[in-house]
């Protein structure tokens, strides 16, 4: 028993493990959206797009949320614009234009000169998360369950038919904004703990997991919730006993919750 | 006695020339307007500025401004993890902000639009899981829940067994007997002599008027591009076998 308990009287294990909460809550129902309307390729593509405006924010000693925000509109415009270029595809224009901010965002975040927090954005740095971090999470985490729960019949109707869902009062064009507005959210909550790379596993994995289990949606949300919180509490036990990096034990974990219960329920 | 609908003279179109001109007719209230055509005759475009998602190019349209869609429910999603229930709840969103949560009046207005169907006691049963005839039945529920005066169905009947479409015609001949207006769009004629009116479309107005005198030969092959043939011991008059299914709309 003490073995499993010691690592928790550790400050910074029980701030990182408050975190991965603060994460698998708003990434356990924002990712059952998320795999719903199909988007799990998108949601990674804009994690990793509005990863310099981060990068920016903290060389510059700007709020993370400012940058965050810039760096999500910076990346819908250049999508835009590079849409619109003749001879170019929809999807490689994104394609492109993911790669060369993300790009452009590691270039800064590992620069010689740049301060070494800047680098944690990319890996992130669980067992280094503080409490005005976690205070900042806390906040974020509340706006964005607020969002959800505002928007939570407009996402339901659209998803369900896109195409006929404005004679029953649907907005498409207001329910793909709010989902990108809060995968810029949940991108802010956990780049801290996990780094930009590591994001949409928690955005996706949890969500998808709950998916193959139940057929019902709030039942989803809460099992989604409850795998990335399992994963999140064996994930820091890895990282604490076995010395691996804490974010990636805790995506890793994900992966095999995923795994496991496709495997499972394809047996039963 | 004003009608719920009145649409005169009107075209409408993608940009291009009209895909439907010259539509005009009335909706009154008690009544069923089966909207016949072939696919890419103008019934989908017609809906589309009926509901306000098209601008007509030409002509006009007045009166009602709430319409309950009925889509086809082969278009729906079947792995969406919502029940009977969440799916005639979504049929409030017009009438409740749609910031607001649903309450215990929604729930109860949705259930009685499931009873209203035959499905009260499939209320709990994930969508995905009934067969096309009850998702069919399901989506008209959610129509109900919106309570508008004028209901549109798209192809009720396409993929549905014969029972569930008894079912579904009894049901809509009580909903206008109640007073509401409904228009049917279908292309095939085995339930047309059953409404009140056909309105035919074939990219115009062919005809339009009750369906026993307007049922034509020359208004169906007008109407379906000239593959009408008689069928024998049947209840129809005649036949048809739509020239044009390959067109879109």
């Amino acid at each position: 028993m003490h073995a499993l308990l010691q690592p928790w009287t550790l400050g910074f294990m029980q701030r990182a493990l408050l975190e991965l909460l603060l994460v698998g809550i708003v990434g356990g129902v924002l990712g059952c959206w998320i795999v719903l309307y199909e988007l799990s390729y998108s949601a990674e593509s804009l994690a990793h797009a509005l990863f310099p405006g981060l990068v920016i924010a903290a060389l510059v000693g700007f709020p993370l949320v400012l940058g965050g925000a810039l760096g999500v509109l910076a990346a819908a415009v250049a999508v835009a614009v590079a849409s619109r270029v003749p001879g170019i595809e929809r999807d490689t224009a994104v394609a492109i234009v993911v790669t060369a901010l993300f790009g452009l965002g590691v270039l800064l975040a590992l620069s010689p000169s740049s301060p070494p927090g800047v680098q944690s954005l990319l890996f992130g740095d669980l067992l280094g998360v503080s409490a005005s971090d976690l205070a900042t999470a806390a906040g974020l985490t509340a706006a964005a369950l607020l969002g959800l729960a505002v928007m939570h019949r407009q996402l339901l109707v659209v998803g369900f038919d896109r195409r006929s869902s404005r004679p029953l009062g649907g907005r498409p064009l207001l329910a793909d904004l709010a989902l990108l507005a809060l995968v810029a959210a949940a991108t802010l909550i956990a780049v801290r703990g996990l780094g930009n790379l590591l994001v949409a596993a928690v955005l996706v994995a949890p969500a998808a997991t709950a998916q193959l289990l139940t057929g019902r949606l709030l039942r989803m949300m809460v099992l989604a919730i409850t795998v990335a919180a399992l994963c999140s509490v064996g994930g820091l036990y890895l990282s604490y006993y076995a010395s691996t990096a804490g974010g990636a034990s805790v995506a890793g974990l994900l992966v095999v919750a995923y795994l496991s219960v496709r495997v499972i329920r394809r047996g039963a | 006695m004003t009608p719920l609908l009145r649409v005169v003279g009107l075209a409408a179109g993608y940009g291009g020339p009209p895909v439907v001109d010259g539509v005009t007719f009335d909706l009154r209230a008690g009544e069923r307007i089966g909207v016949l055509g072939p696919n890419g005759g103008g019934k989908s475009t017609l809906f589309r500025v009926l509901l306000g998602e098209l601008e007509p190019l030409r002509g006009s349209v007045s009166g009602a401004e709430r319409f309950g869609f009925v889509p086809q429910t082969e278009r729906s999603r079947l792995d969406y993890p919502v029940s009977a229930l969440d799916v005639a709840l979504m049929g409030t969103l017009s009438r409740v902000p749609w910031w607001r949560p649903t309450g215990r009046a929604e729930r109860r207005a949705a259930r009685a639009a499931l009873a209203r169907v035959d499905l009260a006691d499939l209320a709990d049963r994930r969508f995905g899981e009934l067969s096309g005839g009850q998702r069919q039945r399901v989506l008209v529920a959610r129509a109900l829940v919106q309570d508008a005066p004028v209901l549109l169905l798209d192809e009720p009947f396409t993929g549905v067994d014969r029972p569930s479409a008894e079912l579904l015609e009894s049901l809509l001949a009580n909903l206008a007997a109640e007073g509401r207006g409904i228009l049917i769009a279908t292309h095939d004629l085995d339930q047309a002599l059953a409404w009140d009116e056909v309105l035919c479309l074939n990219r115009r107005q062919v005809a339009f008027g009750r369906p026993a005198e307007t049922l034509t030969r020359r208004v169906l092959e007008l109407t379906y591009g000239g593959a009408v043939v008689p069928l024998p011991g049947e209840g129809a008059p005649v036949g048809v076998l739509p020239a044009h299914h390959h067109e879109h709309e």
